[in-house]
């Protein structure tokens, strides 16, 4: 019998939102409003640009700004192939119902984006987009939102998404030890419920540490 | 100084006949004077002694009668009692809340520290006292469970609370990171309330709380307290 070599264990989420991977590139030290600013921009062009040659266009530049940014491609790679494998099955629809390059340029145009949103966050410290997004929700202090509070919600996501797929593994980890593994009541409620208690527990953890009293 | 005067903590629970849902008692009546630096509490899972650990810093309040630290009153200065009573958490995946590190402890220090540099300073400092700091920008899915908890504690006193409150804050953790955790709480300046079930950890506080049935039933010398402790699961069928 012929043993299969995995190699080491990788954690369950290695990306793409939600990492810090600390640098020096020129990627990294631009501020992080700068960066927000040009991810925004960058999802307008792309709504705005027609056509598979500007999509592809686009997702050259991101793969672009993620070598230069040099965050390391296992990080990445690993992380976008969800993704990956999303804008594949996108872009196969699409060419299926409305041409090769409406497939092309939907699929492309996913990618750019969440290559250049996986940048943003693998070289911007949450702290320094939290101050940014707390600037930026300023005015909102006007319909009653604190900015402070609307900028730890985005940090609170960041922070969730890996928590969320860790915690779906154990919930199927857990099916598959009573033998459960194909019964979906045994991964969706569990899930759900578990869903529900970190949020919980999430709220008691920044109520005591005064984060919920601004 | 701690104070909880007549304090009784009610709650709706399902009633399991089916029929409406009643008023079930989870803590109280309750009246302390808590001023010694180390206090433990101990009690059976369910006995009230979690309820009693929320009291302190107003993650729950009382339904009846009064909490007080330093005079602030949780149910009406809850703000200035969080400020000046940390809370550290069983499973510290609860409580960290950001990435990595670094950034967690910064988010404690927002309030202290405007300046983004000094923060981030400030946070570093913080997670070098407690052995972190070349640990600062990893993953937090990256440390070890004795780490995280460190990583919490960290982020709890970043602030410099007068007080900590921790609810079992080493019973996820193996023997070496429990002895780090004890090690690291007995050390502190600051006023350390702790709700174990850990009874060597509990011989070696300045005072025993013993909680059961929502009462505190045994409350002074920490061996005695103990003993007392011991006698209770005894008689409750526990070898």
């Amino acid at each position: 019998m012929t043993r299969r070599e995995r190699g080491p264990l990788r954690p369950p989420w290695a990306g793409p939102l939600g990492l810090y991977h600390p640098g020096t590139t020129v990627v990294h030290r631009l501020p992080a409003g700068a960066k927000l600013a040009g991810l925004a921009l960058a999802g307008v062009a792309v709504l705005l640009l027609d056509g598979p040659r500007s999509a592809v266009g686009a997702l050259v530049v991101a793969v672009g700004v993620l070598l230069v940014a040099r965050v390391p491609l296992h990080r990445t790679t690993r992380g976008l192939l969800p993704v990956t494998v999303l804008a594949l099955v996108l872009g196969l629809y699409q060419t299926w119902s409305r041409g090769w390059e409406v497939g092309v340029e939907v699929a492309a145009e996913l990618l750019a984006l969440v290559v250049l949103g996986t940048v943003v966050t693998a070289t911007t410290r949450s702290d320094a987009l939290l101050d940014v997004l707390a600037r930026v929700t300023r005015p909102l202090r006007h319909v009653g939102l604190h900015p402070e509070t609307a900028a730890l919600a985005v940090g609170l996501f960041l922070r969730t998404i890996p928590v969320l797929a860790q915690s779906s593994l154990d919930v199927r980890a857990a099916a598959r030890a009573r033998g459960l593994d194909r019964d979906p009541r045994a991964l969706v409620v569990p899930a759900a419920v578990r869903m529900v208690a970190h949020a919980r527990a999430t709220g008691d953890a920044l109520a005591a540490r005064g984060l919920a009293d601004d | 100084m701690i104070e909880l005067d007549d304090v009784v903590v009610t709650a709706w629970s399902p009633d399991p006949a089916g029929g409406a849902d009643r008023v079930v008692r989870l803590l109280g009546p309750v009246t302390l004077r808590l001023a010694e630096r180390r206090i433990a509490v101990v009690g059976a899972n369910g006995s009230g002694k979690s309820t009693l650990a929320r009291l302190l810093n107003g993650l729950v309040l009382p339904s009846s009668g009064t909490v007080r630290v330093d005079g602030l009153d949780t149910a009406t200065d809850g703000a200035a009692v969080r400020q000046r009573v940390g809370f550290v958490f069983t499973d510290p995946n609860a409580q960290i809340v950001l990435p990595t590190p670094l950034e967690d402890v910064a988010l404690s220090l927002r309030r202290r520290f405007p300046d983004k540099v000094e923060r981030l300073e400030a946070a570093r400092a913080a997670l070098r006292r407690f052995g972190l700091g070349e640990r600062a920008d990893v993953s937090v899915h990256a440390l070890s469970g004795g780490q995280r908890q460190l990583l919490a504690i960290a982020a709890v006193l970043a602030v410099e609370p007068a007080v900590l409150v921790c609810d079992e804050p080493t019973t996820l953790l193996d023997l070496r990171w429990r002895r780090v955790v004890d090690d690291l709480l007995a050390d502190l300046d600051q006023q350390v309330v702790v709700v174990t079930h850990d009874l060597d950890a509990a011989r070696r506080a300045d005072r025993v709380l013993v909680v059961d049935d929502g009462l505190v039933v045994y409350d002074g010398d920490p061996h005695e307290a103990v003993a007392h402790y011991e006698a209770l699961m005894g008689q409750a069928g526990v070898p």
